[in-house]
């Protein structure tokens, strides 16, 4: 439709559809309404050897007002039924939860429909990567949401992944994401990967020897999510209420849920 | 000169317009409250000062001496409500040595909304102002832009809607002392518990026309929860580079001493 | 005849005139709904024992002007569901229209009156067809402008109280409040039911009593609200929706003794 493309050749007589139409649909449109939340949350998940823990606090936010006390940010993944009985993946997802809670309900159908087909559960590994691709299916109108998702590996050794909100994603000992990452992440850091550790007395300077970074024990490691959070509750204002976690073993997963502050 | 000094608005306007965000104030997001009764008035806020979504400090004092028997509760930038009352209390102090006079509430508010209408809301005071003179037990509020209330009772800050809500439901008039007390710190914690600006402790203060008394953290509903691991590292943990040291020798190399004469001795109270 | 082929067969602007371009336009954008324009304020809902109490006042407001005064903002769904509206009232009126044809399609297939047949709707069904609804719209940047409480009794008839925003959030708790309710009614509301394992003590007295101060509260402190609200109690025995009930015992005590906002004595 050369003619009513502007700058198309012009000669006899003028046509009146020659001119481009003045076309507004094709104007970007103006919306006042937002389609995003941030409901706060903070998450954190630490995997071992034959162990994944993962946790949330359970407030529900919305500026400076507390939605709900406890609204759960962990969800089992796969399953059988509504309940997901036998589940051994977990989801983490912590910004604006009606995005959260659509990206659940869309993994979980697939995780179910994927033993429906094969006859088998899902790998982590395969749902991990699942999980990547429905985040960046919506790559140009994102779901708001850091997810950490947690489960065994087919080893039997705890299997952690950590994903942005488009989709992109690593496998890791330990995340924090949310709210208060920015607090918890440089403690688990420390207290999980032994970063800026150093064996007193073992050289001088540069030559000093880092404490080397090994699986911890399961009671250690929940202490240590608990310490985080507490300390979280401590210095931001959308952490509290109560603390859910979930202990993925080949057992299953076991479900815990500690009060917090509720200031 | 006293005053403020603006020389550096045009550069900042400037900077700000080619995108540099404007630095963060600690804002004390908060719940002040304030309370008549037979016989005096009561005002009391939490004690959380946040900077975003962060806690700045856990046990904050919004209660400022303005006056012996004046004192104010402040919300908004917490710079702001600082100087604001201590300049009040400079220049009431100031005025009751002129006049020979206690000083009144009525003064310290009509000065207050007299400065802040001045600077048309830029000082980001909000006060709850209370104290009780001769005459009589008053009670006002004082927001930024310079407009005034009075009221028996009054509420302020981000926790605002929550304490109002107790007094709502639960304010008479002809209180005690005691039933005043308990309603603001009823208030407070409506606050610290639905608004997330607001946390920690309650302060109380309680003015008499005899006296005023500050109930510093009144109630403590919100104490730290013990940490399950101890997290003491061995010496040596953190990696030492390189060392120098400097001995109290060395220092004395940098440091000129000169021996003043008596005359000259600095004079501290005259 | 030109080198144009979309042009052959046209009207020529020398002998007809020039063209209305109006009739070449595609067609003029779908309008949605930018802002609100008609609303109603908050929603106030808390659980009880053996159920939930639930309760608007009847004012739609037209920006700061109280345009309609007995509009209800309470809908019963069936015996065991009631949705409380805030927001818009155009919109309210849709989801009304899509209620009404889903509980059409559901009575096809249901009996209500036998009390055997228990697979109709239950509150929580109720809440996730909403929550579907305003996420998908929320989704396709045509939200429908309302915030929702949907009170009444779950499958296993244990008391159910939920929300839904335009944005399709959710979340649940013992007790529920939108708009400037979920500032000043939930301080109240939470003290009676801190968690869930405190709306076992609570009675339907109670319950009934705490709302009625909380719509007192909203209209001494709400200046978009009214005297006049809808309060319905679900139960397991069924519905209790009253839609013209009047505020009482309220108090003006405060006001006796205000002179002026400073330094007036008199």
């Amino acid at each position: 439709m050369a003619s009513i493309l502007p700058g198309a050749p012009q000669e006899g007589i003028g046509y009146s559809f020659s001119q481009a139409a003045p076309n507004a649909a094709s104007e970007p449109r103006q919306h006042s309404f937002y389609p995003y939340s941030d409901n706060g949350g903070t998450s954190l998940g630490i995997s071992g050897t034959d162990f994944t823990i993962m946790a949330a606090d359970t407030r529900n936010v919305s500026g400076y007002s507390i939605n709900t006390r406890y609204s759960p940010r962990l969800y089992l993944i796969g399953g059988e039924g509504p309940e997901n009985k036998g589940a051994r993946i977990v989801l983490s997802v912590v910004g604006f939860t009606a995005d959260g809670s659509a990206l659940k309900e869309r993994l979980d159908n697939i995780v179910k429909m994927y033993k429906y087909h094969h006859g088998k559960p899902m790998s982590v590994s395969a749902c991990a990567q699942r999980l990547s691709h429905l985040l960046y299916s919506k790559r140009f109108f994102p779901f708001y949401v850091s997810a950490i998702l947690g489960g065994l590996d087919e080893e039997g050794k705890g299997a952690l992944y950590s994903y942005d909100y488009v989709g992109s994603y690593e496998r890791e000992q330990c995340r924090s994401a949310g709210a208060a990452s920015s607090l918890i992440m440089p403690f688990l850091d420390n207290q999980v990967n032994f970063k800026n550790q150093y064996q007193p007395g073992s050289g001088t300077g540069h030559n000093l020897q880092a404490v080397v970074a090994e699986p911890l024990p399961r009671e250690r490691v929940t202490q240590l999510v608990r310490d985080a959070f507490t300390s979280a509750v401590e210095r931001h204002i959308e952490v509290g209420d109560g603390l859910q976690m979930m202990i993925i073993t080949k057992d299953g997963v076991q479900e815990k849920y500690v009060e917090l502050k509720k200031d | 000169m006293g005053g403020f000094d603006f020389s550096n608005h045009n550069r900042n306007v400037a900077l700000h317009a080619k995108g540099m965000p404007l630095p963060k104030a600690t804002s004390t997001g908060t719940t002040i409250v304030g309370c008549l009764f037979d016989g005096g008035v009561v005002i009391a806020a939490d004690t959380r000062a946040t900077s975003g979504p962060i806690v700045a400090d856990k046990n904050c004092e919004k209660l400022h001496y303005i006056a012996p028997n004046i004192w104010c509760a402040g919300a908004g930038t917490a710079a702001d409500t600082e100087f604001t009352t201590a300049l009040m209390a400079s220049n009431l102090e100031l005025h009751s040595l002129s006049t020979g006079r206690k000083p009144r509430v009525v003064t310290c508010m009509t000065m207050l909304k007299q400065h802040l209408f001045r600077y048309q809301g830029h000082i980001g005071a909000y006060l709850v102002v209370a104290g009780c003179d001769p005459t009589g037990s008053h009670l006002f509020t004082v927001h930024a832009h310079g407009s005034t209330d009075k009221l028996p009772y009054v509420t302020m800050g981000s926790g605002s809607l929550a304490a109002m809500s107790v007094f709502e439901t639960s304010w008479q008039g002809n209180m005690t002392r005691d039933e005043a007390v308990k309603l603001c710190s009823e208030a407070i914690m409506a606050g610290i518990f639905n608004d997330l600006g607001s946390g920690s402790n309650v302060d109380v203060c309680v003015i008499t026309p005899e006296k005023a008394t500050l109930l510093r953290n009144y109630i403590t509903p919100n104490v730290r929860e013990k940490k399950l691991r101890n997290y003491k590292f061995p010496k040596g943990t953190t990696a030492v580079l390189n060392e120098k040291v400097i001995t109290k020798e060395d220092i004395s190399k940098y440091v000129t001493v000169h021996e003043l004469q008596d005359d000259e001795a600095m004079d501290v109270d005259s | 005849m030109n080198h144009f082929p979309e042009t052959w067969g046209r009207p020529r602007d020398d002998v007809y005139g020039p063209y209305n371009h109006g009739y070449l336009q595609a067609p003029a954008p779908n309008q949605h709904t930018q802002s609100p324009i008609v609303t109603g304020t908050s929603v106030v809902a808390i659980k009880f024992k053996d159920g939930v109490v639930i309760a608007t006042d009847n004012l739609a407001s037209y920006g700061s002007l109280a345009r309609f005064t007995d509009v209800k903002r309470l809908r019963k769904f069936n015996e065991r569901t009631v949705i409380g509206f805030g927001g818009d009232i155009s919109d309210m009126q849709h989801l009304d229209r899509l209620l009404n044809s889903l509980s059409i399609k559901e009575n096809y297939q249901h009996d209500a009156t036998d009390e055997e047949d228990t697979d109709g709707f239950s509150a929580d069904n109720v809440h996730t067809y909403l929550s579907k609804v305003m996420y998908a719209r929320r989704t396709k940047f045509d939200p429908l402008w309302n915030h929702m409480l949907v009170a009444g009794l779950d499958s296993d008839d244990e008391p159910f109280l939920a929300s839904v925003d335009l944005l399709g959030t959710t979340f649940s708790s013992p007790s529920l409040a939108t708009g400037y309710g979920a500032h000043l009614a939930q301080p109240i509301m939470r003290k009676v039911v801190p968690d869930e394992d405190a709306v076992d003590q609570v009675t339907e007295e109670q319950a009934v009593k705490v709302i009625k101060e909380c719509m007192k509260v909203l209209f001494y402190r709400d200046a978009r609200s009214l005297d006049n609200y809808s309060i319905a109690v679900i139960k397991k025995e069924g519905v209790n929706l009253k839609l013209d009930e009047k505020l009482e015992n309220q108090s003006w005590q405060f006001a006796e003794r205000i002179r002026g906002y400073g330094t007036q004595v008199n």
